[in-house]
């Protein structure tokens, strides 16, 4: 009878999901209960829980939920590198009859885990931060079109977040690979927690990926300031609004294939399943088209931060703008042509193959070609070598040669021989941190002045750029090696004791690295605390081109007590060259969208669903996903959506600027 | 806005707009639901390529000419399109501001979408009493998903449509209101697409098969 009860009301969580007999884990739970119990309490003494959850968690200030998404990528970034470090110290280690310090179960979680953090909550969320914060600045607009679903996405995103990171504790995360491919996904070779965590992670952060897509390229094309067509825009809000386009085209799929499996898994369907008709490769098929524009879903916006560096800091318009964006709006449509080239080896066919080669081989063209913008950009320019400027260099070297090895990649034979190597993560991990992560960094040097008022130490930013760029190479250089050498992904244990001297490099470059986070972590660590900071008064420390820097730094509220009206891309530079006459009166009240507790309260329960259904809590489940409709519905009621910031608001903020704009004159 | 405006170098422009303009609402709402009803198009994208590639693997169970019954098809695919028509109707009411007579053909449509989602449960009960059921067959998933998923949106919409009725009838039609109402049509229609799609590939296709 209580056995029944209690089965009842945890399902499948008994206390043997605890994993109170790793010491790894326990020793990890300690200090994060540590520090969370230490954050509470600060918070606590310092009376910030009102603060936070008025100006911060139910914020539907677009620049507000920017930075909340950037710091969610951050601490999940620490998260996802400390696993990499964990993996590259267990393969240095395990030579020689040596098991390591890993057992099987625990690595095989890491490498999964690894991936679905480092792509789904380190990239996705610094990227959407970055969409977030800067396209209402460049277009000129005082927020996103819906800026309650915008809260409500960043959200959903951290609600996922907080499963994978619960998994860590109560139960284990999936042991199958990022994609969690069946037959290996299904219920019979993986009837644990594990693969249920990573459904549910992944479909409540989709769900707010796909709205957040949904709203930014809505925000794109219907708020841009008068005069700025498209062919005006600048160049990060067209990479943004291809990544939307991509986002919105591709994230739906992602969420029919994880509910399929879901389904082979709790009802016992035969979707991905071998027998009864099921066909796994269909999984891998959808899962693909969605996972090969996913990462041009990354880069895409990488590449328009590195644009708008290259002709900020090269003092000259960016060359070939026509040609970036049509290179742009190529790679979207291409993306969605070549997920065949990621299982070569399925056997599909020569004639097949060819084609998904032909078309991954011809991608490499719009991207040389905005190479190629970019060093013309600077050729000839006043070259100001501030660290966005060295983080794009980095990039252009280290990203060209992960460019070569993917088009290598792509020749059928080769991947023959290739596929699931070493060769192909270091392939994907050159791009990625050489393209997606380096872009990242030199976002977060250039647009921090911004979105704070001043600048990050330099000191600091120098020592881990160096550390970050020399310590990716010597990680990733051997896996190169060793992949030609024929080594596989994904071991964790070896025989040929020749092969132990790559990883032990490979684990030096890890370190280094890691003193290249350290060092990150130092800098804003230094900048913030710092008592003389590089304040930026006058919003617009780089000369910058475009309309971000024509307010002040942080932004107001409103962004812009006038719209500004364009005639030209690079609409600030020129507005500086025209010397445009800043309006310093006659504001009016200005109109904007209330807060809201809507979007956290339905993350909130969304992540209970999850957690009942990866439980079996079938009562929760059903709890939980009424309570998610009835308030949806009584969210609908609400029809104050809005507000007015008074005349005297705008007028104190905007009186400032001018005091601060004409003293620096 | 999207004018291109041209000048002279030297011209004096107005660089910032310092004129008072009416606030549009909801002026992207329309455009954004639009995006999400094609990234839902995308989901049952994917369920009708999976039912494309898995729909004839019976695995030795019955196939579609052993368990379709096309009157009771064409009597729920009738009620579905009807209540298309009859949303339209309504519309052409919310234009004219004919409040009552609007609400009376949203009632309507949803009593027929009513009629559409107790025939579906009633194909699908009776389905599942023969032994045909999802873990049957590859075949036998793909079917209920499709369907289902399409029955389930029907399900979200007609909540949809009570939650609005009765927010029209607090609110009256004002713009809010109205642009719900335009969002919630362009649904409805949607699923009636969506519903031809599944109704062909799915039931007339599989009957000739």
């Amino acid at each position: 009878m209580t056995n029944e009860f209690w089965t009842f009301i945890f399902g499948r969580l008994t206390w043997q999901a605890i994993p109170y007999y790793e010491p790894i884990l326990i020793g990890t739970f300690a200090v994060v209960a540590i520090v969370g119990l230490a954050i509470v309490f600060l918070v606590t003494k310092n009376k910030l829980w009102g603060y936070l959850w008025h100006e911060w968690f139910t914020s539907v200030d677009h620049k507000r939920i920017g930075i909340m998404y950037m710091i969610l990528g951050l601490v999940m970034l620490v998260r996802g590198f400390t696993d990499a470090l964990m993996m590259r110290l267990q393969q240095a280690m395990a030579f020689n009859g040596s098991e390591g310090y890993l057992n099987a179960h625990h690595y095989d979680q890491l490498f999964s885990v690894h991936g679905v953090i480092m792509i789904f909550f380190v990239a996705m969320p610094l990227i959407t931060g970055f969409m977030n914060y800067i396209i209402p600045l460049q277009i000129g607009a005082r927020d996103v079109s819906f800026p309650f679903l915008n809260n409500f996405s960043f959200w959903m995103t951290a609600g996922g977040a907080v499963l994978v990171m619960m998994s860590l504790f109560v139960g284990e995360f999936a042991q199958t690979g990022w994609l969690a491919f069946p037959p290996l996904s299904g219920i019979d070779a993986s009837p644990a927690s594990g693969v249920d965590y990573y459904i549910w992670a992944l479909q409540i952060a989709g769900v707010g990926t796909t709205l957040s897509g949904v709203n930014l390229i809505a925000t794109i094309l219907k708020m841009r300031a008068p005069g700025m067509t498209m062919m005006k825009m600048p160049i990060f809000t067209w990479t943004s609004l291809c990544t939307n386009i991509l986002i919105v085209a591709t994230f739906p799929i992602l969420t029919a294939v994880l509910a399929l499996l879901a389904l082979d898994r709790y009802v016992g369907s035969n979707f991905f399943t071998n027998d009864f008709g099921g066909n796994p490769m269909m999984y891998v098929n959808l899962i693909w088209i969605w996972g090969h524009p996913e990462v041009y879903i990354l880069i895409l916006p990488a590449f328009g931060i590195f644009s708008e560096v290259a002709s900020t800091f090269s003092s000259k318009r960016l060359f070939g703008y026509t040609s970036m964006v049509y290179a742009t709006v190529v790679i979207t449509i291409l993306s969605y042509l070549v997920w065949l080239h990621h299982f070569f080896t399925m056997g599909s066919g020569a004639s097949v193959n060819s084609f998904f080669a032909i078309t991954t081989m011809i991608i490499s063209i719009p991207t040389g070609a905005k190479i190629f913008n970019w060093l013309f950009t600077m050729y000839k320019g006043r070259i100001r070598f501030e660290l966005p400027m060295m983080w794009l260099i980095a990039f252009m070297f280290t990203f060209t040669i992960g460019g070569m090895t993917g088009v290598l990649l792509a020749v059928p034979p080769a991947d023959f021989v290739l596929h699931n190597s070493l060769f192909l993560v270091a392939h994907f991990h050159n791009v990625i941190i050489g393209g997606v992560l380096f872009g990242i960094f030199a976002g977060i040097n250039y647009w921090w002045p911004k979105a704070f008022g001043y600048k990050l130490n330099q000191f600091w930013g120098k020592i881990s750029f160096w550390c970050w760029v020399v310590g990716f190479w010597v990680a990733f250089g051997p896996l190169y090696v060793l992949g030609l050498m024929g080594v596989t992904r994904r071991l964790r244990t070896f025989d040929d004791p020749s092969l132990q001297i790559w990883f032990i490099i490979a684990g030096c470059g890890a370190l280094i690295i890691a003193a290249g986070v350290g060092s990150m972590i130092m800098q804003f660590y230094v900048s913030i605390t710092s008592k003389d900071k590089e304040w930026d008064t006058t919003g617009d420390p780089w000369d910058g081109r475009t309309l971000e820097w024509a307010t002040s730094s942080p932004p107001p509220q409103y962004n812009f007590a006038f719209t500004p009206i364009i005639y030209d891309n690079d609409a600030w530079a020129d507005m500086k060259k025209r010397n445009a006459m800043r309006p310093t009166e006659g504001y009016r009240d200005i109109h904007m969208p209330h807060n809201t507790w809507a979007g956290i309260v339905l993350a909130g329960l969304s992540v209970a669903l999850g957690f009942a259904l990866i439980w079996y809590m079938w009562w929760l489940a059903v709890l939980s996903f009424v309570g998610i409709i009835v308030v949806a519905i009584l969210h609908t009621f609400n029809y104050d959506r809005d507000y007015y910031i008074p005349v005297e608001a705008v007028l104190a903020h905007e009186g400032e600027h001018t005091r601060l704009l004409s003293a620096g004159k | 806005m999207s004018q291109t405006l041209h000048a002279a170098p030297d011209a004096q422009l107005d660089f910032y707009d310092l004129v008072e303009h009416e606030h549009v609402a909801h002026d992207s709402t329309r455009i954004g639901f639009w995006l999400y009803l094609m990234s839902d198009c995308l989901i049952f994208a994917s369920l009708f390529a999976i039912y494309g590639v898995l729909g004839a693997n019976f695995a030795a169970g019955p196939s579609p000419v052993d368990l379709f019954n096309l009157p009771l098809v064409a009597v729920s695919t009738a009620a579905l399109l009807f209540s298309s028509i009859t949303y339209g109707f309504a519309m052409l009411d919310m234009e004219e501001g004919k409040k009552g007579t609007m609400l009376a053909w949203l009632g309507l449509t949803g009593i027929l979408g009513a009629v559409f989602l107790g025939l579906t449960l009633y194909e699908f009960s009776h389905l599942i009493h023969e032994g045909a059921v999802p873990q049957r067959s590859a075949f036998l998933s793909a079917f209920f998903v499709l369907v289902g998923t399409h029955a389930l949106h029907v399900t979200f919409g007609i909540i949809w449509l009570i939650v609005l009725m009765v927010q029209v009838g607090m609110k009256g039609l004002i713009p809010a209101n109205q642009i719900r109402v335009q969002c919630l049509s362009m649904f409805w229609h949607f699923l009636d697409v969506i519903w031809i799609g599944v109704f062909t590939v799915v039931y007339l296709m599989g009957m000739l098969r």
